[in-house]
């Protein structure tokens, strides 16, 4: 039964260059601890050829030049963590949570699917990169096998059944101590581990054991009397003997990633930078899980006002949060579109204060399945329309444009602005009639129209016998003279059981105009006594 | 680039001399010959090789209409024609409105999402729903005056602010595709304001919309698009009062408004190969409390 192991080389580092990819090419060292004592916890390749160990303080750094230095980072961790999970679920569903940094799955049966074990395994360490993470992966018979040859070897490594010991017998004996404490990365192990580690170091050391194949050659009684049964686990392990069941885990769909910025961010085209990194590995990890996303929240920490300087003991302030949600009609997965949403949503609603780390958090939902018909007529893509939508926002103002929701009241603008959120029509069934009966073309005369006036216009009535006769218009100098035809009054009123009542007589007035008739609706307001004209027919 | 052109009923053709430029009048035969030389001569130039020979030109084809809903009006011009501009113009009280929301509505039920740049923020929801409107596939952006001064009131001109919305706007819809009707009523805009949008947007708004299955209609007061516009209807109040005929001498809360009459008239339409022959026509509109 196989196993295939991902194995994340100096995953802190990783975490950090997944969020900024253009130090792929740099040394970069992780610094942990706190300031002024903070030593390097995490470092990359490079910046091991440049001499550079774990445990150097950031005074020795500040001497070598072209060194990235990037405090640890839980948050990104945690984020390269799941992404790391998303991986693997997304070859098999029977997957262990091996360390922060190792995923262990179980490839057997994957065959058909997937093709034959060696493209599996590059296929995973493909689907790694593609999510930000440079990996080791190994495909062994046993879990400890897989996990020992992602740490030994680099890259892709195929181990077939019966060569465990040969091809792991290359690998130094320090590989096993990553090992004994498969579920703690290398940084959270325990003191007590860490000394049995270099106890077994030594004394192998001492012995002149150096990979192991020599561990694996010694006899067994005799290293067991020394070493008791640590040992003996050592040397299974070392001939790629050992076997064990997974601890199978099943994440929760949580897409949530985090940046901590170096400096606080006051402009959105630097925020721009950080959001469409952190879309894309949100996306990708949709992706790889086969999922689309119908909501986003994006979460910014703000940077606390300072403290005044007269203040005698200033209390520690608070972060301050804040915190958009995007809201989609439909299930989407475009980075693009998503950071062009954000962006119009920022420019709308600013922050107000300098930004210090970022949340941002994907809905996971099932995707769009829609098909288009043949006879249906021409849809705007959802994706394209949600944009436009919210740049006509920008520009109109935010709640002017969309669609109305007539409210079920006779009081006068009753209704709201809705979303605009238009549903194609299904494709009907076979064998039932397609396209609507009436395929618009009803002929009749149309419906006369009351075009508003927002607000109405305040108007100066003279009555005669308590009819309109005359009407002025101080803001609008055409609407004035004799009303020549009047028809009306037609009393409504309602909501008279709350505060906002109201009570009006309605007018359907004409006017002369350049030799024609205008007709207008005169209002004449019951609770104030205000006459105004709130519209026109035409 | 025209390169020739035949004089049938003189048995002769101007014929374009590639080298020199001039054009000569020959016999017949020798014009055919002549023209297979500049044709030969045009797919040899390779800065002439993508140039079509105007007596080869396809026909424009005549645009799809969309029918309106309105009887009389899609008898008088065939309905609205898409990807094309369309212009319907006219004072207050002659039916503008009315048409518009018929097509909104026939293109609605037609399944086709529209969209309405009002620019006066005039339009009644109530009564575009009792036109048949469907809401649900109706997109309605609302221009309003946003710059406000800091005493609150609006600063600059306020027409101005709505005519960029609006023209940002229609761009954007139009780049979205997808729309089956986008309507810009412009009826509320001052002549004054309404005559600055300059010629240019009209004309690319026309070219946004050509080749799409899009209607592009404009309401106004006067015509405003120039030559962009492929269908050009005014319309005007009949000069008829609402019930003239129903009850001339009642009370007025015996009376009705029940119908409004307005006459159509095409002033320009580019959809016939002729000269349009201005037609006019009248309809009337109705209330809605009518049924």
């Amino acid at each position: 039964m196989p196993f295939a192991c991902i194995f994340v080389p100096d995953f802190p580092v990783e975490a950090i260059v997944r969020a900024e990819p253009e130090l792929r090419s740099q040394a970069v060292v992780v610094l942990s601890g706190k300031a002024p004592l903070e030593k390097v916890c995490a470092l990359n390749e490079r910046a091991r050829r440049m001499g550079l160990e774990i445990g150097m303080t950031k005074t020795q750094l500040e001497a070598c030049t072209g060194v990235a230095m990037r405090a640890r980072s839980p948050l990104q961790e945690a984020a390269a963590h799941a992404a790391l999970l998303d991986c693997a679920q997304s070859f098999s569903p029977q997957v262990e949570d091996t360390a922060a940094d190792t995923v262990v799955l179980d490839v057997a049966g994957l065959e058909p699917l997937f093709g034959a074990l060696p493209k599996i395994a590059r296929d995973v360490a493909r689907r790694a990169s593609e999510l930000g993470l440079e990996t080791n992966v190994a495909v062994a018979p046993n879990p400890d096998a897989a996990a020992l040859a992602a740490r030994g070897f680099p890259g892709v490594t195929v181990i077939a059944s019966g060569m465990e010991a040969e091809r792991l017998g290359e690998l130094p004996v320090s590989v096993l101590w990553d090992g004994l404490s498969p579920h703690l990365s290398p940084h959270e192990k325990g003191e007590k581990d860490e000394d049995d580690a270099e106890r077994f170091l030594d004394t192998f050391q001492r012995w002149g054991v150096r990979n192991l194949r020599a561990l694996a050659a010694l006899p067994g009684i005799p290293l067991s009397e020394r070493l008791g049964q640590k040992g003996l686990r050592l040397q299974q392990l070392a001939r790629g003997s050992s076997s064990r069941t997974l601890k199978l885990v099943q994440p929760p769909l949580l897409f949530e990633e985090a940046i901590e910025l170096e400096y606080p961010v006051v402009l959105l085209e630097p925020l721009a930078f950080a959001l469409n990194r952190m879309l894309e590995q949100l996306c990708a990890r949709l992706s790889s899980r086969a999922l689309a996303t119908q909501e986003l929240r994006l979460r910014l920490e703000l940077e606390t006002d300072l403290c005044p300087e007269d203040s005698a003991a200033p209390a520690p302030a608070l972060p301050r949060c804040f915190t958009r949600t995007l809201r989609l009609p439909v299930p989407m997965l475009d980075a693009k579109v998503f950071l062009k949403l954000l962006q119009l949503d920022l420019k709308a609603h600013p922050p107000g204060a300098p930004i210090l780390k970022i949340h941002l958090a994907a809905e996971p939902s099932r995707p769009r399945a829609a098909q288009a018909g043949l006879f249906v007529p021409a849809f705007p893509e959802p994706e394209k329309l949600e944009l436009t939508l919210a740049r006509i926002s920008g520009i109109v103002g935010e709640g002017r444009a969309g669609t109305a929701g007539l409210l079920d009241t006779h009081r006068p603008e009753a209704f709201r602005i809705e979303h605009f959120a238009p549903q194609e029509q299904p494709i009907p069934p076979l064998g039932e009639p397609r396209g609507n009966p009436s395929n618009g073309t009803a002929h009749s005369s149309p419906i006369t129209a009351l075009r508003l006036f927002r607000p109405p216009l305040h108007a100066e009535v003279t009555l005669r016998e308590g009819k309109p006769m005359r009407l002025l218009c101080p803001k609008r100098k055409d609407i004035a003279g004799e009303i020549v035809w009047m028809a009306g009054p037609w009393r409504s009123s309602g909501d008279w059981w709350e505060q906002e009542g109201w009570a009006r007589d309605e007018w359907d007035i004409a006017m002369n105009r350049e030799n024609s008739f205008v007709l207008y609706r005169l209002v004449h307001d019951l609770l104030s006594g205000r006459w105004m004209v709130e519209g026109a027919y035409d | 680039m025209s390169a020739s052109f035949a004089t049938a009923a003189l048995g002769r053709s101007f014929v374009l001399d590639p080298t020199s430029g001039d054009l000569e009048l020959v016999p017949a035969p020798a014009a055919a010959s002549r023209h297979a030389a500049l044709a030969e001569h045009l797919r040899a130039s390779p800065k002439l090789a993508c140039v079509t020979a105007a007596s080869r030109l396809e026909l424009r084809p005549v645009p799809e209409l969309a029918p309106t809903g309105v009887a009389e009006f899609d008898a008088l011009t065939g309905g609205l024609p898409r990807g094309c501009l369309t212009e319907i113009c006219g004072p207050a009280s002659s039916g503008r409105t009315s048409l518009l929301l018929a097509a909104l509505s026939a293109a609605t039920r037609r399944q086709e999402v529209c969209a309405l740049v009002d620019a006066g923020d005039s339009l009644d929801p109530q009564g575009a729903a009792a036109s048949g409107v469907d809401w649900n596939k109706l997109l309605w952006v609302r221009c309003a005056s946003t710059l406000r001064s800091a005493a609150g009131k609006t600063a600059g001109d306020p027409w101005e602010q709505r005519m960029e919305q609006v023209l940002k706007t229609t761009d954007l819809l139009l780049q979205s595709n997808g729309f089956g009707l986008i309507a810009i009523d412009l009826s509320d805009i001052p002549l004054t304001s309404a005559r600055r949008i300059p010629l240019t947007s009209w004309f690319r708004f026309r070219r946004a919309v050509e080749h799409t299955p899009t209607v592009l209609l404009v309401v106004e007061q006067q015509p405003i698009a120039g030559s962009c516009s492929s269908l050009l209807v005014n319309l005007g109040a009949s000069g008829k009062l609402p019930d003239l005929q129903q009850a001339p001498a009642g009370p007025s809360h015996a009376r009705l408004l029940q119908v409004l009459h307005a006459t159509a008239e095409v002033q320009r339409s580019r959809l016939e190969r002729k000269p349009t022959q201005s037609t006019r026509m009248e309809f009337y509109s109705r209330p809605a409390w009518a049924g």
